[in-house]
């Protein structure tokens, strides 16, 4: 079963939809998220998230904020969400 | 008598051009305004996100945040105003000032020292006017408040609350704002800010249990780090909620003007058609008496 994940911005929701994968750098370090994971409630430090969709994903770089993972839903969630960074193009 | 023909055409074709512009400001608020509620809408799911966050970490850690606390001795409270940048809203921005007014004198009648952060250039004129301090301002984008003007208003309202009393901090915080609720309704409404008032399992809905969330670093820290962001994201909705009601406000008060502006015209146009009619009946008048005058020397003669 695959993830849901809703990206939201303070004034906007950014994207959402089904994924695999999330992955994302907290204030620990970088975590991956797939489907089975336990409730999480975590600070993400200021980087780049990347969500691997199932139709096509997203890469976003967020100065901070936080996500959280519970029965599959991931919701993250950041007061600024930049799309499409230069590290995004050199990761693929 | 001509001449009060002329004055009346020139006052109606003044109001014509006073009708044009009130017609247009009417049709510019009345499509903002639904831009207004999309930015409304646009930013409720950030801020159901972040509620539900709050509640869940707020309910692991222990409560004793420096912004859910309340103080023990309250000196000083902070009293944020928003008001508009422009006028032509109808009572818009006074009725704003008048609760918030009223709201400053309830606090003063508790002696507490009110220290206000005034938004939008009429409550700043107010209170020039009135020669009073103001602890802090902001202007320029009341219409349409963007996420970083509610996180500059917000960063600088949770600093002032860090700070002691003593070195111009604030005790407890208070926002007034005008309250969308719908198209003809808008009410003045006051919030208190700060201290937070959390309530645990706000994010439950349908007896949806909250999971057990595990907290990276720790529920203290998450806390810690969304309990700014959950301000921010209370000043931005205030601000949207304002800019919806200042645009309908504006839009109401545009469209009476545009409809006494009809009602002056309809006047003035019946006011314009009896003087030309008296000019018309009084020209007859001279005609007929002076054809009379001729023909009844004629026939003398």
């Amino acid at each position: 079963m695959p993830l849901q994940v809703e990206l939201v911005a303070a004034d906007r929701s950014v994207w959402s939809g089904e994924a695999t994968l999330v992955r994302a750098r907290t204030v620990d370090g970088e975590i991956g998220i797939m489907a089975g994971h336990e409730p999480l409630l975590a600070v993400l430090a200021e980087g780049e998230v990347s969500v691997t969709g199932t139709g096509g994903g997203t890469t976003v770089h967020v100065d901070g904020g936080f996500f959280s993972v519970d029965s599959d839903t991931v919701t993250i969630v950041a007061e600024t969400v930049r799309e499409g960074t230069g590290r995004a193009a050199e990761d693929r | 008598m001509a001449g009060q023909l002329r004055a009346y055409r020139r006052q109606i074709r003044s109001v014509q051009a006073t009708k044009k512009i009130t017609r247009a400001m009417e049709l510019i608020a009345a499509s903002r305004i639904i831009k207004a509620q999309a930015n409304v809408r646009a930013s409720t799911p950030y801020a159901r996100a972040l509620t539900r966050a709050v509640s869940a970490a707020a309910s692991n850690a222990s409560l004793d945040h420096p912004l859910i606390t309340e103080k023990p001795q309250v000196r000083r409270a902070a009293v944020l105003l928003l008001s508009s940048d422009r006028g032509l809203a109808g009572a818009y921005s006074s009725s704003v000032l008048r609760e918030g007014e009223r709201l400053t004198a309830a606090l003063r009648a508790e002696g507490k020292e009110v220290s206000p952060y005034l938004v939008g250039r009429k409550a700043a004129s107010f209170y020039r006017f009135r020669r009073r301090d103001v602890t802090a301002e902001w202007a320029g984008f009341t219409d349409s408040p963007r996420y970083e003007h509610a996180k500059e208003i917000g960063e600088r309202l949770v600093a002032d609350f860090g700070r002691e009393a003593a070195e111009g901090g604030v005790d407890e915080i208070h926002v007034v704002y005008t309250h969308f609720v719908s198209m003809v309704t808008q009410e003045p409404r006051v919030i208190r800010l700060l201290p937070l008032e959390v309530v645990e399992g706000a994010g439950e809905q349908d007896g949806e249990l909250m999971p057990l969330y595990s907290f990276e670093p720790s529920p203290e820290a998450v806390l810690d780090a969304l309990l700014p962001q959950y301000v921010n994201s209370r000043v931005y909705n205030c601000l949207l909620q304002a800019a919806a009601s200042e645009l309908a406000a504006r839009q109401r008060a545009m469209k009476s003007a545009t409809d006494n502006a009809d009602e002056l015209i309809k006047s003035l146009t019946r006011l314009a058609n009896n003087a030309r009619q008296a000019d018309i009946t009084q020209e007859i008048t001279e005609i007929v008496g002076g054809a009379d005058a001729l023909s009844s020397a004629g026939s003398r003669a």
